[in-house]
């Protein structure tokens, strides 16, 4: 059994049975069965990277179920892949939304399905790729390649104004890649090697840091996104497909806080350091102006996607305050976020389906036809407000909890978040759904199929299960970000 | 034992039967289970509580962990000692009378499962609040109770001023719950730990850490206990984060009983009590809960003298009456803070039941002015209010009687410009008490009815059903007062409450006979007043609303809070989220970033593409332009 190489075939079963779906020509009948291609072949990947989870030691901080071959020649690039605490989970997020995404989009999606179905199976390749690789070059492939679906995605089967969008998330996200492309090219031609790990261990120049710091910066804040790169992220979530939105929220934007970790904080702890203050500036000013506009929001979707922005200021606080109960948390809050986040956003596409409007003001009083619905819809809000007990708020609680013993001041700020989300989330849930149906349209709504009660209860018991036990998914983060620590604070000791 | 578990899950098991089954089976069951298993819960209370009259040992039973980060560790947990086991009598019980009651009250609701899902979700947070062992857990029950409550209060979702109420109230509580959660972080911070255990273990050197807020520097344990009192405030509704309770009354009326009046807002009280350990060592702190205690029992009192809505005036009397709670832990009496908590839990639950069956037998009229001379038509329903009301102005040998007594001796004894100030302050609310105590019941129940024939002929007795835990609550009024006060105050009490909580060692004092006949004067003048203005000559209240007037109207007008609230924080909001939207969003980041960065190459490309124009002797001039820009370089330089 551990013989097989099990993080290979979890990266690339998804790609395999996309290029198995190409040979299916697409029409009334067969339709149904590219989906179900689609559909098994995400639940078999989330069932191996099950796998990952099970077989994976928590008492072993480095990289497991590790892979390495020899890429060229004549450079020092590998195919190496490996998962570490850190990573564990975010494979988890990806393998186990995408079969979701494949649900929720199995009847909204009308045309070009295999196309649709292909772009998705592709992306989850990525997105996995992009988490396990220890090959600096490799992670650079993969966290571009994620660029190309994405964009597909929103520019064929988004909304009306989808081209703008498409390209305003194309723009921001190159702009930054083409920085930490050459940052990269900076790092190998310095270092001759692309092992994160090597790299971890080798002493850069301060001055240096602080460029490629920069560099890969500007990559990182335009995904994740911090203020004031976050203007693609409404736009790109409003035209995007219900499926599109829950990815980008749930797995896309974590890549940002993914490589804070992994590279900003671990290979260039000096930069990390010096350039501390002017993250926070910028996340406080992310958690409180956006909540603010979400405030001021009359499209649903757009809201969601503002609380997003002001969810990621909470993480990338946590990130860069860099002890390990502010790095645990911003852990947690990406997690929960991914879950959450992706759970509203299927909420919307659930009523949108139906009604083909995410303007806030025709709706109102759904309760009264879509009562399970509404209960469903209620639970995210409360995740997404950080009720104790529910996923979201055990990231806020520990960033908060690093925060304070960093500045007693940031920590006020920081924590505004939880008396802001609470206004417009329950401003929002109110207008949609309390109050007596005033749109003639919403008295012809039915509630949840079993599909969609499918998807919706096991979001629910994940974020519960995440509220309650959170250990479960602390364990494995622990060793990890112990190290990430230790040498943090060597590096920042002289 | 295990009787602990039993009394915190019942509530829980019957939540999930009433959320779960109750659209499945028929909606009595829901009532009748539901009700059933709180009354278990009660009964089991009970016999914890008797056992706990003498020297009760702390008992712990651990569930499993929740967080833990590096050396930050919260479990699931249970911590029993005398002060939780007084608070889960109350709640339980107060909350099987209003299950009970609801059976009937509710009937013609049509998600009566859901209410009674709710209602017993709320017990079980309650519960589950005062009995945590460490500080994390107790937010969570805290934040619980703050959900089901804004759950209940928009309950009945339709009316558009029952969701705006809902909102109000959870916004306000999650204005104190941030205080609260930074007071939690704060307390790890100093203590390393959030265990009770640990924090009670505390030494006088603690006092002397300071701590960096906004370049001030403060004592530590003062600032901590600030920020969990802000939390207490929202919760307990008082003076600036008040303005939620009166609205609460939107929610059916079981739930101002249960919520709003017994167990929920007391839960700041209880907050402050639990911490009370390391409150003895916050001396400003402890002048500021006095001086915000006294301030609202005054404040909510004045108000509640001219509010017309039965429940309101009720609600505002909750508020005051927490102040006076506030008022005796802020002087360091905590047992006494404690003791007004359950007389008041008892005596308010059932005012706010017995206005419930008033509204109960008018078709939902709230109006007192709209009421009046219904006592012989429910003679039942107005004897027990009499009682409650008899109990909150501290009658003689009525429960509230020897709670309210010994917060004004523990004032008069405070021996400081403070407890002064809260003495006299007391004495006049408890003036104002009575006034509109008795302002209420002639209104309500006496002198010439201003129902229509037709209304007044369909006036009616509520059914037994609704009766039974009022005359269950009516008995708590009346004797849990002299029943509990040995333990709770008098001499057994250093034996009862085994360390639960810190106690002063001064012994109880009397007021003085002349200061004690002073108290009791106000009290009768206060009735005989109201009895003048509302009973003998009617004429006297519109007289005096329009010679003062200016003084009528802002008691009317509440003080004009929530208007200068709604300037001041809500107006603006929306105003700067609108122009952060369109100015900062739209106009700034877009126009400069990627918009401007489109338009930019757009126009550089039109610029460039002046050069590709397709004329050879277009090209023929820039190339000979060009020729002589280089000629010129090489014969200058």
């Amino acid at each position: 059994m551990l013989n097989l190489p099990i993080l290979s075939l979890t990266i690339f079963l998804p790609i395999i049975s996309a290029i198995l779906i190409l040979f299916i020509k697409e029409n009334q009948d067969s339709v149904n069965n590219i989906k179900l291609t689609a559909l098994c072949s995400s639940i078999g990947t989330f069932i191996l990277s099950f796998f990952l989870w099970l077989f994976y030691k928590n008492s072993f901080p480095n990289y497991q179920f590790v892979e390495k071959y020899k890429w060229f020649q004549d450079f020092n690039f590998y195919y190496h892949i490996g998962i570490d605490g850190i990573s564990l989970y975010f494979v988890l997020l990806t393998t186990f939304l995408t079969p979701l995404c494949i649900l929720i989009s199995w009847d909204s999606i009308k045309f070009r399905v295999k196309e649709y179905m292909i772009a998705f199976l592709f992306l989850e390749t990525l997105l996995i790729g992009m988490f396990s690789s220890i090959d600096t070059l490799l992670f650079y492939i993969f966290f571009e390649g994620v660029l190309i679906p994405m964009f597909l995605i929103i520019g064929i089967w988004g909304g009306k104004n989808r081209i703008y969008a498409a390209f305003k998330f194309f723009l921001y996200t190159l702009l930054g890649s083409v920085l930490l492309l050459v940052a990269v090219i900076y790092i190998y031609l310095k270092t001759n090697t692309m092992n994160i790990q090597e790299l971890q261990n080798y002493d850069f120049n301060f001055y240096i840091q602080i460029w490629l710091w920069l560099a890969f910066f500007a990559s990182f804040a335009i995904k994740i996104p911090m203020w004031p790169f976050h203007t693609w992220l409404p736009d790109a979530h409003v035209e995007a497909p219900t499926a599109g939105s829950v990815i980008l929220a749930g797995v896309l934007l974590k890549m940002g806080g993914y490589g804070f970790i992994r590279f900003s904080l671990s290979i260039f702890p000096e930069a990390s350091h010096f350039f501390s203050p002017l993250i926070f500036a910028l996340s406080v000013i992310a958690i409180i102006y956006t909540s603010f506009v979400a405030l001021a929001q009359t499209d649903w979707k757009k809201l969601i996607a503002y609380s997003s922005v002001a969810h990621m200021g909470i993480v990338t606080v946590g990130i860069f305050i860099a002890n390990q109960n502010s790095i645990e948390g911003a852990m947690i809050q990406m997690l929960s976020h991914g879950i959450v986040s992706a759970a509203l956003f299927i909420c919307i596409g659930v009523v949108y389906d139906r009604t083909k409007t995410r303007e806030i003001h025709s709706y109102g009083g759904l309760v009264n036809r879509m009562p399970l619905y509404s209960s469903f819809f209620m639970i995210f809000t409360l995740a997404s407000v950080g009720l104790p007990g529910t996923s979201g708020f055990v990231g806020e609680f520990l960033v908060i909890l690093g925060t304070f013993k960093y500045n007693i001041t940031l920590t006020f700020f920081v924590a505004t978040g939880i008396i802001l989300s609470v206004i417009y989330m329950l401003y929002l849930y109110k207008r949609i759904i309390f109050g007596e149906i005033t749109n003639d349209k919403l008295n012809e709504l039915t509630d949840l199929n079993l599909r969609e009660k499918i998807i919706m209860i096991l979001l629910i018991l994940l974020i519960l299960i995440m509220g309650i036990y959170p250990n479960l998914f602390l364990d494995p983060m622990r060793q990890p970000i112990e190290q990430i620590i230790s040498n943090y604070n060597i590096a920042n000791a002289n | 034992m295990n009787l602990i578990y039993a009394i915190v899950f019942l509530p829980l098991i019957s939540f999930f039967y009433c959320i779960f089954f109750g659209r499945i089976f028929n909606k009595n069951t829901s009532f009748y289970l539901s009700s059933f298993l709180l009354i278990v819960s009660a009964f089991f209370s009970w016999i914890v509580l008797f056992n706990a009259l003498d020297n009760y040992e702390i008992q712990k039973y651990y569930l499993f962990e929740w967080i833990t980060s590096e050396n930050f560790n919260s479990n699931w947990s249970f911590r029993v000692d005398t002060l939780t086991i007084v608070m889960m009598f109350l709640i339980s019980n107060v909350s099987a009378c209003v299950h009970v009651y609801s059976i009937e009250y509710m009937s013609n609701d049509k998600s009566s499962s859901r209410f009674m899902a709710y209602l017993s979700l709320f017990t079980f947070f309650m519960l589950f609040l005062v009995t945590s062992d460490n500080l994390l857990q107790l937010f969570f029950g805290w934040e619980g109770v703050g959900l089901t409550s804004y759950l209940l209060i928009g309950f009945w979702n339709y009316k558009e001023s029952a969701n705006k109420a809902a909102i109000k109230a959870f916004i306000v509580n999650r204005i104190g719950d941030f205080a609260f959660l930074i007071g939690i972080v704060g307390v790890f911070y100093l203590f390393n730990s959030i265990y009770f255990d640990d924090i009670f273990d505390i030494n006088s050197n603690i006092t002397k850490y300071n701590i960096n807020f906004f370049g001030i520097n403060l004592s530590s344990i003062d600032f901590i206990c600030l920020l969990l009192f802000i939390g207490a405030m929202g919760k307990s509704a008082q003076l600036g984060l008040h303005t939620w309770l009166p609205d609460a009354m939107e929610g059916p009326t079981p739930v101002s009983a249960l919520i709003h009046a017994a167990t929920m807002v007391t839960a700041g009280v209880f907050l402050v009590v639990r911490m009370s350990p390391i409150f003895e060592y916050a001396n400003f702190t402890n002048m500021f809960i006095t001086l915000i205690g006294s301030s609202t029992a005054i404040f909510a009192a004045s108000i509640a003298i001219t509010q017309n809505d039965i429940k309101r005036v009720i609600a505002y009397s909750t508020c005051s009456q927490l102040g006076y709670m506030f008022c005796a832990a802020g002087l360091g009496a905590y047992n006494i803070a404690i003791f007004h908590l359950i007389t008041h839990g008892f005596f308010k639950a059932l005012l706010f039941l017995c206005a419930g069956s008033v509204i109960h037998s008018l078709n939902n009229q709230q109006d007192m002015r709209k009421m009046g001379g219904i006592a012989k038509k429910i003679p039942i329903t107005t004897s027990l209010m009499w009682i409650g009301s008899m109990a909150i102005i501290g009658f003689p040998f009525f429960s509230g009687y020897y709670s309210k007594e010994s917060i004004l001796e523990i004032a008069y004894y405070n021996n400081s410009s403070l407890g002064f100030f809260s003495y006299y302050i007391g004495i006049i609310t408890a003036f104002l008490t009575a006034f509109y105590s008795w302002r209420l019941l002639l209104m309500t129940f006496h002198g010439k009815t201003n129902l229509s024939n037709e209304q007044f002929k369909l006036v009616h007795e509520s059914p037994l059903i609704m009766i039974l835990p009022l005359i269950f609550l009516a008995a708590g009024s009346i004797f849990c007062g002299f029943l509990l006060y040995d333990y709770f105050v008098g001499y057994k009490n250093i034996l009862f409450w085994n360390e639960s909580i810190s106690l002063s060692d001064e012994k109880v004092q009397h007021l003085p006979t002349f200061q004690n006949l002073f108290v009791k004067t106000f009290v009768s003048l206060g009735i005989i007043i109201a009895t003048f203005f509302y009973f003998y000559n009617k004429n006297l209240p519109n007289l005096f609303s329009k010679n003062f007037s200016i003084f009528y109207k802002i008691l009317y007008n509440k003080w004009y809070i929530d208007d200068i609230y709604s300037y001041i924080f809500i107006k603006p909001t929306f105003y700067i989220s609108n122009i952060l939207f369109v100015k900062g969003d739209q106009k700034t980041i877009d126009t400069i970033g990627p918009n401007g960065i489109s338009k930019m190459i757009k126009i550089f490309s039109k610029f460039l593409s002046y050069f590709q124009s397709g004329f050879i002797y277009h090209y023929a001039f820039s190339m000979f332009i060009g020729l002589i820009l280089i000629l010129s370089w090489f014969m200058f330089f």
